[in-house]
């Protein structure tokens, strides 16, 4: 439990630090192309940390951790667009073997940026949700695993009037219920 | 008077017609009439506060209007005692003012009449005395009703006053803020809060009644709904029996029924319902592929105006209520959101995005003359006042890196672009809506 603890803990500053830090946008849009990589590259990081001071990860199988951790919670929208881009559809294919590795029940988050109205953009973030979801379910998933909810621009997850947090913000979510 | 009035009137339809130019901010210039508003007599020590109370009430309402410029009292010559039996009208055309308010308190019992006059001074004649009667503890209710007496006599508009505000209070950091549903007068007294910020609140709006809110809410927390408030009661409930999220509601004219947008989870898109509020029977609109959001009704039920992006652009369209004459009216670039018509039915105000700016803007019906009035880096959400004549609306900041700045304010401002003014409340504000008259 301790080290479950001390996990999130860790979880919690590796995702803040790199969530806040601007990302390198060299070519590529800056969407999407960010989601999987620091994710996974965090990951080893954080493994290599708790191997050393804590004597082994202790991440549940199936958990929202083991999510975050071994595969990836997010991706990435392109502004106004409910679209998946080939990144997004790359780390949703390993999303859906790990949903149906774990048989894991999640819910889609669909996340705006804060440039369009409260009203449009809870529309928008269901729609994101909803494209997600419709993947998944063409890849196999049942949608009575996926339920889908939309915060439009209420839940930033980096605070910045700013295009690298601009991207970071149009997302969506994968948690496990 | 008849003159004065007319000259008035011209004034503004002459600032409308010079300044209507696309994305420049209209900012209508209107001079103030100086008015004196005496404080109101009362020959009993325990009245005479109310009485000062109730002058102040009506000369801050006339000011914050931007038609009327309150005359400093120290400049009065004649007393509240001596004009309790009439004016000397030599005596507040030195002053220069060009109306006059007096008026009287007695106490009866529990209960006071309140008793006001209203007289134009350069031609000598009084255009309104009225008497009500009420109970102490009411005296702010009948400053705004005598406050909406006095505006619609010398502007020709009904009043506004006597109205209230609900909005949604702000608190926290952007990426987690705390939302409240509160509540104040239009003047910004007898603020409260109705909700305790444990779960996030969004977008209400009034009844036609003003007892009532919908408003959308995460109560449930993975099932986010629009839902009813009662004011009174504190009571809630969910609107309608959705398996999906609906939002973005609106009360129609005649409070029996709400549009609202309804994400149906087997077409994972929005589209515009109606529910009728008695028989809970619920009708679709809108279908299309695209998004269909911000449903508001025109002032006589019969068609409503909302926001999609089903050219690929954003825009603005109207719709009879059988979703079948559908016709886009936004015209020019940019992207248009949260239409709401006018309680006059002559003018439609939005929220509108270009070259990474928001505006504030008024545009007829048809979609021509189209003007922008208020501009800022966030402003969003339109409401008007019940005359037509004013509006409100939230700016929110820029947000630092550091996490600073991304407040919200609630601001007003007139139909024209004249008179922009922030509404202080005790926290940060959003969402504002303007309910109809109280009396």
């Amino acid at each position: 439990m301790f080290y479950k603890i001390l996990l999130s803990i860790f979880l919690a500053a590796f995702i803040t630090a790199c969530s806040t830090t601007p990302k390198d946008t060299s070519g590529a849009s800056g969407s999407g192309s960010s989601s999987s990589d620091p994710a996974s590259g965090d990951a080893d990081i954080l493994a290599d940390l708790e191997n050393t001071e804590l004597g082994g990860p202790n991440i549940e199988p199936g958990s929202q951790e083991d999510l975050i951790v071994n595969v990836g919670d997010r991706v990435f929208f392109d502004y106004d667009s409910a679209e998946l881009n080939s990144d997004a559809k790359e780390l949703l294919q390993d999303q859906v073997a790990w949903i149906k590795q774990h048989n894991a029940s999640v819910t889609i988050e669909g996340h705006c940026d804060e440039r369009g109205t409260r009203e449009y953009n809870l529309a928008l973030g269901e729609k994101r949700a909803q494209s997600v979801k419709n993947y998944m379910t063409s890849m196999g998933i049942s949608s009575s695993q996926i339920s889908t909810i939309s915060f439009g621009k209420e839940r930033p997850a980096v605070v910045g009037s700013n295009k690298g947090a601009w991207s970071q913000n149009r997302r969506s979510v994968t948690t496990v219920n | 008077m008849r003159k004065f009035l007319f000259f008035f009137i011209t004034i503004i339809l002459l600032n409308n017609k010079v300044l209507s130019l696309d994305l420049t901010i209209t900012q209508g210039s209107i001079k103030p009439t100086p008015i004196a508003v005496s404080n109101f007599f009362s020959s009993t020590e325990s009245t005479f506060r109310i009485g000062k109370n109730i002058s102040m009430v009506i000369s801050d309402n006339l000011e914050r209007s931007g038609l009327f410029l309150p005359i400093d009292q120290k400049a009065f010559i004649q007393s509240p005692k001596s004009l309790s039996q009439g004016p000397r009208f030599e005596d507040w055309k030195v002053i220069k003012s060009q109306h006059l308010v007096s008026g009287k308190i007695n106490k009866r019992g529990d209960k006071i009449s309140v008793e006001f006059r209203l007289y134009d001074v350069f031609a000598q004649k009084e255009l309104i005395g009225k008497k009500y009667e009420t109970t102490e503890k009411n005296w702010r209710r009948v400053s705004h009703i005598i406050s909406d007496a006095i505006f619609s006599r010398l502007t020709g508009d009904s009043g506004y006053f006597d109205t209230r505000i609900v909005y949604v209070a702000e608190t926290g950091p952007k990426d987690n803020k705390q939302k409240r549903l509160a509540i104040m007068d239009q003047d910004q007294a007898n603020h409260r809060f109705l909700t305790d910020g444990s779960y996030l609140v969004l977008t209400p709006r009034f009844s036609p009644n003003s007892q009532k809110i919908t408003y959308m809410s995460y109560i449930k927390r993975n099932n986010p709904r629009v839902f009813i408030f009662d004011i009174e009661t504190g009571r809630q409930e969910i609107v309608g029996d959705f398996p999906g999220m609906t939002f973005a509601p609106r009360f129609s004219p005649d409070g029996k029924k709400i549009v609202m947008s309804y994400a149906d989870p087997k077409i994972g898109n929005s589209e515009i319902y109606i529910l009728d509020l008695a028989t809970r029977i619920s009708k679709r609109i809108t279908n299309s592929s695209a998004i269909d959001v911000s449903a508001s009704f025109s002032p006589d039920g019969k068609q409503i105006v909302f926001n999609s992006d089903r050219s690929g652009r954003r825009h603005l369209y109207i719709t009879s209520l059988d979703g079948k004459k559908i016709k886009r009216i936004s015209r020019e670039a940019g992207s248009y959101y949260t239409p709401v018509w006018s309680p006059r039915g002559d003018f439609i105000a939005f929220t509108k995005q270009e070259g990474g700016q928001f505006y504030i803007g008024v545009m007829e019906v048809d979609g021509s003359n189209e003007r922008m009035i208020a501009k800022s880096f966030h402003v969003e959400g339109p409401t008007w006042s019940p005359n037509g004549r004013y509006l409100m609306y939230f700016k929110e900041e820029r947000t630092a890196e550091d996490g600073s700045g991304g407040e919200s304010s609630l601001y007003s401002i007139d139909l024209t672009g004249y008179n922009e003014r922030k509404i202080i409340t005790p926290l940060g504000g959003s969402d504002p809506a303007w309910s109809p008259l109280l009396h």
